[in-house]
């Protein structure tokens, strides 16, 4: 089992309190949690590759501990979630999909049994490439107010041989959500959907 | 607080290798960065005085943000840097005017120290402008090894109407400095400089 290797981490929250209407009570918060890490599989084609995500469920559950901490530490607060991941020009795009197995289960472990599946977007691409990653709410992806997407992105990666892996949560709706659809305190909680 | 605040990010960046060398301690930088409304936009305004009162304001805050990101003791912070991106329809100078009258001695007194100029750097730009935000020793200029850059970017700022100021502190220097210079043990901390 190759070991993962992280050059480098980077966390970040945005804190929003108003989008042009009336400020929020209390500001919506989105927390991104990247992880660049050495893409083993780099410079050819190698066919089994699937044992590597058992190997990043550790750095799952770390990135995913702290965008809680980063929210304010208690999982209860966390309503929105999305992952993703930019693969460098030396990777294949199946690289990026060894995420989504320990990206999704680290969340739900850290959070307690979210019923929604983890929106997720990914691409190859070299240093400073952007990668728009969708958010949607945490026990039922068709809560409209959740819909969301946060940018992310490290000037000095991916390299050629690395891999950028993204989590990201969210505290709430869109800071001025009013379009109507499926509201959180309208939730099932049955099937992840509704 | 004067600042009418549309959002705040913080970005806390690690680097743990680099070049497949271990970097140990990691290095750690973090930046803060405001959105704020520009109260000067869309005319031109002699007096700049509420920018220079908010840069005041935002210079404690974005310290403080930066500070408990890395989570660190506020003196043990090495090295500092300011910038600001001005909307469209801003000036440059309202950027001047956030980022060099006022916003510097709040920053110093939440670090307890700062004998060294912060250096800056301001721009006028769209929404997702990346912002460099240059790093220097806090309080000696010429050490060499924490001569560095940050770069930082919002992809929905700044609009027309915004300002984007940022305050980065760091708890390290450049991951494998070794290109001489001053060092950091060498400090006199008289001047600034050296």
């Amino acid at each position: 089992m190759p070991e993962v290797a992280v050059r480098k981490k980077l966390t970040a929250v945005e804190e929003i309190f108003h989008e042009g209407g009336p400020v929020a009570t209390s500001p919506l918060r989105r927390a991104v949690a990247l992880a660049v890490i050495h893409n083993p599989y780099a410079g050819g084609y190698i066919a089994d590759i699937a044992g590597f995500m058992d190997d990043l469920k550790p750095l799952g559950l770390e990135m995913a501990r702290s965008l809680v901490a980063a929210l304010g530490g208690t999982a209860s607060v966390v309503e929105g979630y999305g992952k993703g991941a930019i693969v460098g020009s030396a990777g294949e795009l199946e690289h990026g999909a060894l995420w989504h197995v320990p990206g999704g289960y680290a969340m739900r472990e850290v959070l307690g049994g979210a019923k929604a599946i983890v929106a997720s977007t990914k691409k190859v691409g070299g240093p400073g490439t952007r990668l728009d990653v969708p958010i949607t709410h945490i026990n039922a992806s068709y809560v409209r107010s959740h819909f969301d997407a946060i940018e992310v992105g490290i000037a000095d990666a991916p390299r050629a041989d690395e891999i950028l892996l993204a989590l990201v949560m969210t505290t709430g709706a869109r800071v001025h959500a009013r379009v109507g659809g499926l509201k959180a305190s309208e939730i099932k909680g049955e099937d992840g959907l509704r | 607080m004067k600042a009418s605040i549309r959002k705040i990010a913080v970005f806390l960046e690690e680097t743990r290798t680099e070049m497949g060398r271990k970097v140990d301690p990691p290095t750690r930088r973090a930046a803060a960065v405001a959105v704020i409304e520009n109260p000067c936009a869309g005319k031109y305004v002699e007096d700049l005085s509420e920018l220079m009162t908010i840069g005041e304001e935002l210079g404690e805050l974005l310290t403080q943000r930066a500070v408990a990101a890395l989570g660190i003791t506020p003196s043990t912070a090495e090295s500092y840097g300011k910038a600001a991106a001005v909307g469209e329809n801003g000036e440059i100078e309202h950027a001047a005017a956030i980022l060099h009258p006022k916003l510097g001695a709040p920053v110093r007194k939440v670090l307890g120290k700062g004998a060294a100029l912060i250096p800056s750097s301001k721009k006028r730009g769209g929404l997702g402008v990346p912002l460099d935000i240059p790093l220097g020793h806090k309080d000696a200029a010429f050490v060499r090894s924490h001569f560095d850059g940050m770069e930082v970017r919002i992809s929905d700022a700044p609009r027309a109407n915004e300002i984007m100021v940022a305050v980065a502190v760091t708890d390290s220097g450049r991951p494998l400095a070794r290109v001489g210079g001053l060092t950091k043990d060498q400090i006199k901390g008289e001047d600034g400089l050296r």
